[in-house]
């Protein structure tokens, strides 16, 4: 058996934690390896330091059966290397081309040579069906292209061994379809793969082998035809582990929140939210699936007061909100988890009880205009903190340190003890991990069994199909379609959200 | 009155004022292409200037003199990249910093050089292309025929290839927009920021020894203020090597409109106005949203 990626023993410690302890990785040459852990297993870690953005502390890399000395990527480009970053590495104000040839460029007369390197591209382009416009500026091309453009750039520093760290976070179904082809063609061509990431059905699906991580070790090693996605779980957290929500049947109520004929026009020009309608009612949830822009942060900012509508109606209980300040949207009911959670759910420079309290700050309870009450604020961090299991433990633990699990566990307590009726959730579990996942999934559920009209927005289908009573799907701005249920596969939602069914406008306030 | 102002004296007085401005102004480009803010470009220009008049004075030769302004342009430079790039210090304060120590130690060592803390004495200029079409305004036909001119000419069209057609200017580009990208694919970030700061020195001390050969001297606080001016037209022209020099050429020409309508009807109050009047208009008009580099005067850490 041939090795292409031999890690014998590495380790890497930072400042005071050690990321990667004595692990032991082989990835056989030509295959496709998943590499799974929860997020802070030391993934990501173990992946840069093979590609020399990290030095180890001990061990020793092997490539193709050679011990070698990574000291920089330009060492491991040199030995046939490629990553795909998480957050891409690209230029955006700089064309396709450009950055694909960026570091490797090829020169005539000391002038970059545009021309044969754009057929060299093209002809690699078309041999992995990997098509990228050339010439446009990276910023204006979507995150799917944008990963193309990142594979080819590996591909063209002629990597054959590719390290892709969660590929396919920011893709839609379809795109993600497309890469795992990619992705066996070029197996095919001998190429070997390693395959960073938390889904497990994308394990399940695409690798030839498995690799766990927990906690900066390696907790097991199998084949994926040997394995299950509940074996995988549990290695990944230690425990056993629900990958289904536990749900009863909803118990809905009468409608609270009601959005009629919302349009919203932006700065630009462009009509972002067109004509939209939707009820929520107390005891159910909402989800509205579709791909990340298209309307929905608009839909949620315009419920909240961030932004103002056109014309169109938001009431809760009859009562008209639209147009109001975040405040006083507040102050009627309503409960916001934002969608990204370091710019809005947060403020980072600031320690987890005083986080607890953003928004709530006014409340006689913990202070009047000119002073804090520290010993209630206090008291408030340690009650959320214990009910939530926010770890740190420590009330004065900056948000900036936290995980980001942990961090959104501190907006959902801080939302939720508003005993607010209704509660916007966008992109709940974003980068959080499995446990994380887990318990954010059950409180939301609970707040549901409590009575709570519960609105989510999520570009994670897994979670749309879930939790939801009913799902929405957003596309260009409008709601395209609406189920009855959760009853629907996810192809189908995948049809909707790409815009290739279900054209006429419908209303979301039947059921 | 038109043809009086628009004359060939008016055109090689906007030269004048141009030059200067256009070689700082390219020094900005390189540098803060390549992520370092370099707000040091006054005290570059001015520490050029000195050091040209210092070699010219004691060796006779402008020729050297020149290579002293550059050397002295450099040495500025290389402060404020280490300070910026190695140090990982706000550049704008590294940038102040050394803008009031060049006024302070040059005037010292003119103190020192010469006994005097307002200017040092005469030296001669750089030697003069002969332009046979111009032969009644000596002033006018030195000027046009000064080597600088053409080289300043020769270094605005080659930043432009060297910026956006060949390999370091591709590197230095993403090593601004986006440090850790060009860390990814084996781009030695601290080296190419290094280059690009460098470069700044070399062309601001090239300014700096301008002013000093165009002057014949070295006066106390010459610079006054050409650097932040290149800088403003590095921004006007979007950061763009042609952009740049355009921008710089605009304002060369309002300034010496400035001076041809002194003396004239118009309030002088008012026509000292019009260099202002021509950015601002200039800035909100025409030139519309100006972006900088992604990663303009952000240290770059390597490991997170």
């Amino acid at each position: 058996m041939l090795y292409a990626v031999e890690l014998l023993n590495i380790t890497k410690r930072f400042a005071r934690t050690v990321a990667n302890d004595k692990v032991t990785l082989r990835v056989q040459s030509g295959s496709i390896h998943a590499l799974v852990g929860e997020n802070g297993a030391g993934k990501t870690t173990l992946m840069e330091t093979l590609y020399g953005l990290y030095q180890p502390d001990e061990g020793t890399i092997r490539i193709h059966e050679k011990e070698v000395s990574i000291r920089s990527p330009h060492d491991s480009i040199r030995h046939g290397i490629g990553m795909v970053h998480q957050h891409f590495m690209l230029v955006g104000p700089m064309t396709v081309l450009e950055n694909i040839i960026l570091g490797a460029e090829t020169t005539r007369y000391s002038l970059l040579d545009f021309k044969k390197t754009t057929a060299e591209i093209s002809e690699l382009a078309g041999r992995f069906s990997l098509t990228v416009p050339l010439s446009e500026k990276v910023e204006s091309i979507g995150v799917g292209v944008q990963q193309r453009v990142e594979i080819l750039k590996a591909i063209y520093r002629k990597a054959d061994i590719l390290v892709l760290d969660e590929p396919t976070a920011v893709l839609t179904p379809q795109e993600a379809t497309q890469l795992f082809r990619i992705l066996f063609e070029l197996k095919e061509e001998g190429k070997t793969i390693v395959l960073i990431t938390h889904k497990l059905s994308e394990v399940m699906a695409v690798s030839d082998h498995v690799s766990v991580m927990r906690k900066g070790k390696i907790a097991g090693e199998v084949e994926t035809s040997l394995t299950t996605p509940e074996q995988l779980a549990e290695m990944m957290v230690g425990r056993r582990i629900l990958l289904r929500v536990e749900k009863t049947e909803k118990k809905s109520g009468d409608p609270v929140l009601a959005v009629n004929k919302l349009s919203c026009i932006d700065k630009r020009g462009v009509n972002v939210l067109n004509n939209i309608s939707l009820e929520v009612s107390s005891g159910e949830i909402l989800g509205i699936a579709g791909v990340e822009g298209n309307g929905q942060s608009q839909l949620i900012e315009c419920i909240t007061g961030l932004l103002k509508p056109t014309s169109g109606s938001i009431t809760i209980d009859g009562m008209q909100i639209a147009g109001l300040s975040p405040k006083e949207v507040f102050a009627r009911g309503l409960a916001h988890v934002p969608e990204d959670r370091i710019k809005r759910g947060l403020v980072v420079e600031m320690d987890v009880a005083e986080n607890l309290i953003l928004g709530l700050h006014m409340q006689k309870e913990f202070g009047s205009r000119l002073s804090m009450n520290r010993k209630a604020i206090a008291q408030n961090a340690h009650l959320l903190i214990t009910k939530y299991d926010i770890r740190p433990m420590n009330p004065e633990a900056l948000a900036r340190g936290l995980s980001g699990g942990n961090q959104q566990k501190v907006i959902l307590a801080r939302e939720l003890s508003r005993n607010a009726q209704i509660i916007v959730a966008s992109q709940p579990t974003r980068g959080v991990d499995i446990g994380g996942i887990e318990f954010i999934h059950r409180t939301l559920v609970q707040a549901r069994d409590a009575g709570k009209a519960i609105l989510m927005i999520s570009a994670d289908l897994n979670e749309i199909l879930s939790l939801s009573d009913r799902i929405a799907v957003m596309y260009g701005g409008q709601i395209v379609k609406v189920f009855p249920d959760n009853k629907v596969k996810e192809s189908e939602l995948g049809l909707y959200m790409t815009g290739s069914r279900g054209n006429s406008a419908q209303r979301a306030s039947d059921g | 009155m038109i043809s009086q102002i628009f004359s060939l004296a008016f055109l090689a007085q906007t030269i004048r004022i141009t030059v200067p401005y256009s070689l700082a102004s390219l020094g900005g480009v390189y540098s803060e292409r390549g992520g370092v803010v370099n707000i040091a470009l006054e005290g570059i220009i001015l520490n050029g200037a000195f050091c040209a008049t210092v070699g010219t004075y004691y060796t006779g030769s402008p020729w050297f003199g020149l290579l002293c302004g550059i050397a002295g342009g450099l040495l500025v430079a290389a402060i404020h990249a280490a300070i910026s790039i190695h140090v990982k210090a706000d550049q704008i304060i590294s940038g102040i910093a050394l803008n009031l120590f060049a006024v302070g130690i040059t005037k010292f060592v003119l103190e020192i050089l010469f006994q005097s803390s307002s200017n040092s004495p005469r030296i001669a200029g750089l030697p003069y292309i002969k332009l046979g079409f111009i032969k009644d305004q000596p002033d006018v036909a030195h000027l046009l025929g000064n080597p600088l001119v053409l080289l300043t000419v020769l270094i605005v069209v080659a930043s432009h290839f060297i910026i956006f057609k060949t390999r370091f200017g591709l590197r230095l580009r993403s090593v601004g927009e986006n440090p850790e990208a060009a860390d990814t694919v084996g781009i030695n970030v601290t080296s190419y920021r290094y280059y690009g700061v460098l470069i700044s020195g070399v062309l601001a001390g090239l300014a700096g020894a301008w002013l000093a050969f165009d002057q014949h001297s070295f006066t106390d606080g010459m610079s006054a203020g050409r650097g932040y001016i290149a800088l403003a037209a590095m921004i006007v022209g979007k950061w763009n090597p042609l952009g740049a020099a355009a921008a710089c050429l605009l304002f060369g020409f309002a300034e010496s409109l400035q001076i041809q309508l002194q003396g004239g009807t118009l309030p002088t109050q008012f026509i000292q106005m019009i260099p202002y009047l021509a950015t601002i208009v200039v800035l909100a008009g025409f030139i519309g949203k100006s972006v900088a580099p992604g990663a303009d005067g952000i240290p770059y850490e390597k490991e997170k």
